[in-house]
């Protein structure tokens, strides 16, 4: 007998006159926040602001300065971008800045680089959390992971109250990356710190719906 | 081997379920040791009021912990069904499933897969089922190096260490200990490294960044995995999962089969429940969902080993099994008022603390781990922070229940169980107990090196096979009476 054949019919053996199985889920929580967008919005940038993120609010036109400023405060010269995304979010390259797009750049090319800039997919305001699908403008997921700084572009339609608001509008086929501030960790003595194999910096622009 | 309904358990000699003492044993010497038990009260506190504060912002807590609980019955109620559709769903995205009826075959089929891809070493991310069979030491065995990524478990690995906790695996060390481990153990490591944990932090950074550069061959666990898509789950903190699970060429994955969950949108309950309950935490800072091989992002092999080892005989009992809905979140070890002093090493397996108590001996059978379910004293708080509710308390007494029974069932008694009976019958009644007292105290006389090596009997089947302590030339009772003059 397979170990699969085997394994199954233990269970089913396990289970053999156990009764009738037990009757629907009871799904009483909450399956919507009931906030309005404004307070979405605010709760979404206050719960970033809790991970030590950085959150800067504007409105389309202004998100290039944005960017240039943001990679400016961190220090971020050398910046790997995805392919699609929103070119008119990039500013031209300060000087002294190069923006590369990945063309599967291998993990060492990319542990030489400072940052990377992605959209995203969603993301959650109760639980401050940002999801990457690996669409257009996201990229592979190694890119958000190995550069030391992650700055991500999130449209303000993009914003979903609750975890299930999020559940139901995520593909799940595709590879998914929730990221809720920056890594950390708190395995010595408790004491966190943050920056342990992901991202030590993460910042994000919260683009206005025109 | 025992076996309860006909089910195989968890085989000994391989793996980390059972201790090389009992409970009360192991307790006692870990009640010894001051520096271990300030870390955990330290440690348990910090985390029980970061999952208060958490949990209590949330207004559909009760119906979020209800939720998971039903879900996880009924997964369980079908667990062939979710099972094969599981397997269905990550074969069609390119995924290959393996399954192995215990620790010795899921080993087996570890390394077979390592050695196909050509790897002599490994990274790992933390993963308790992988410690459960001991992995490590099998591919170890095969000539492989498996290198853990998670912080605490580097620690506890280049220690030459166990883990003693589910979430913070080396609560028991602080950091001039762990920075002696790292000086010792690191090839390279800067001399002037200092004990400040940013520091530490760094220094593992450096240690693993070139091993995840260079990995062919990743290894993990799973919280998740998703019947109706085929979508595994990883939850952590740190990102070496997210280097495991997205640099290799090759993911290998090992999961018990109570991690399945029925539909994508029962991940919307579990993703609140466990990191709130878990580190305190809104949620975790990573979280890594993916479903079978995704052509041109991450590893392009992809591999699921659905593990048995013990599950099927928890299954078979039907008030047992609740401990198979476990999340593995941690809160239960922290609300512990046992746990909180004795540590996770006194319960001899990877699984501690009042989960561990009621899931050890149904996977290795009750008799192989038959102290672990008097580790409790029985104030429920468990069962009022499990996020799944699961009811420890009962699953204890049901546990010592079917120790006591399957004892009697056996033809002939064992010692333990006559001793176990023996005191019993000695401490129901106050006149007997003080009388088995005096004779004990007759034993001083015949005590050599301040132990006794027999106690009269009934007391004397416990003494042949330990030795007990020379009990004061006066017991409590007798001081009493001739004090106070009133027998009792
Ligand atoms: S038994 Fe409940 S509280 Fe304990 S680790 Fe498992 S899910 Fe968490």
């Amino acid at each position: 007998m397979t170990a699969r054949d085997e394994v199954l019919g233990r269970i089913r053996g396990a289970l053999g006159g156990t009764g009738a199985a037990p009757g629907a889920i009871p799904r009483d929580y909450r399956s919507a926040a009931g906030m309005g967008p404004a307070e979405v919005l605010d709760r979404l940038s206050e719960r970033l602001r809790d991970y030590g993120c950085r959150v800067y609010r504007v409105t389309a036109g202004e998100v290039p300065g944005t960017v240039a400023a943001a990679l400016a405060e961190r220090g971020a010269r050398r910046v790997v971008v995805p392919p699609g995304l929103e070119p008119r979010w990039l500013p031209s390259p300060p000087p002294g800045t190069e923006f590369i797009t990945d063309d599967g750049l291998s993990p060492a090319a990319l542990d030489s680089l400072d940052g990377v800039i992605t959209g995203a997919a969603l993301a959650i305001a109760e639980t401050g959390t940002i999801v990457l699908d690996a669409g257009p403008g996201q990229g592979r997921r190694v890119l958000s992971l190995i550069p030391d700084y992650h700055l991500c572009l999130l449209r303000a339609g993009q914003v979903a109250g609750l975890v299930p608001e999020a559940i139901a509008r995520l593909r799940p086929g595709q590879p998914l990356t929730w990221i809720s501030g920056p890594s950390a960790t708190a395995d010595i003595e408790l004491s966190r710190v943050e920056g342990v194999h992901g991202p030590r910096t993460l910042d994000v622009i919260l683009v206005a719906d025109a | 081997m025992s076996t309860y309904l006909g089910m195989p358990t968890a085989p000994p000699g391989v793996g980390h379920l059972r201790g090389t003492q009992p409970f009360d044993i192991a307790a006692r010497r870990a009640l010894g040791n001051s520096q271990l038990r300030r870390n955990l009260a330290n440690a348990t506190s910090t985390i029980r009021a970061r999952r208060a504060a958490v949990v209590g912002e949330l207004p559909d807590w009760e119906a979020l912990r209800e939720a998971g609980r039903a879900i996880k019955a009924e997964t369980m109620a079908h667990l062939d069904r979710y099972l094969e559709q599981l397997e269905e769903q990550v074969t069609a995205r390119g995924g290959t499933v393996h399954w192995a009826r215990d620790a010795i075959e899921a080993n087996r089929l570890v390394t077979g897969l390592v050695t196909d891809a050509g790897a002599r070493e490994v990274v790992k991310s933390k993963s308790i089922t992988t410690d459960e069979i001991g992995l490590n030491e099998a591919l170890a065995a095969a000539g492989i190096t498996a290198h853990e990524t998670d912080l605490a478990e580097l620690i506890v690995q280049l220690g030459h260490d166990r883990p003693s906790h589910i979430l913070v695996p080396a609560i028991h060390r602080n950091r001039a200990e762990i920075r002696d481990i790292f000086l010792r153990e690191m090839p390279g490591a800067d001399p002037g490294l200092t004990d400040a944990p940013a520091d530490l932090t760094a220094a593992a950074r450096t240690h693993l960044r070139q091993r995840f550069l260079a990995a062919r061959v990743g290894i993990s666990g799973a919280n998740f995995a998703v019947a109706e898509t085929g979508t595994l789950g990883v939850v952590e903190s740190e990102g070496n999962g997210r280097m495991c699970l997205t640099l290799p060429e090759t993911l290998i994955t090992v999961m018990g089969i109570e991690k399945v969950i029925p539909r994508w949108q029962d991940l919307e309950v579990f993703l609140q429940l466990l990191p709130r309950s878990s580190t305190g935490e809104r949620m975790n800072p990573y979280t890594t969902l993916w479903t079978g091989v995704t052509p041109g992002d991450g590893p392009q092999r992809f591999h699921l080993v659905l593990l048995d080892n013990g599950r099927t005989a928890a299954l078979a009992d039907q008030v047992g099994r609740q401990a198979l809905h476990c999340i593995r979140c941690s809160a239960c070890l922290n609300v512990c008022p046992v746990y909180e002093r004795t540590g996770g090493h006194a319960y001899g397996s990877v699984y501690p603390g009042p989960i561990g108590a009621v899931l050890s001996p149904q996977l290795t059978g009750v008799e192989e781990n038959a102290s672990l379910p008097y580790a409790s004293s029985l104030c429920g708080a468990c069962y009022q922070a499990c996020p799944v509710k699961i009811d420890i308390p009962s699953l204890l007494v049901h546990l010592r229940a079917r120790h006591v029974e399957e004892r009697r069932q056996r033809r002939v008694p064992s010692p333990e169980s006559v001793t176990m009976a023996a005191a019993a019958w000695v401490m129901a009644s106050p006149g007997r107990y003080a009388a088995a007292q005096r004779a004990g105290q007759a034993g001083r006389v015949l005590g050599r090196d301040g132990r006794i090596r027999r106690l009269p009997p009934p007391l004397s089947a416990w003494t042949s096979a330990r030795d007990a302590p020379v009990p004061p030339p006066e017991t409590f009772r007798d001081w009493w009476r001739r004090e106070r003059g009133t027998a009792q």
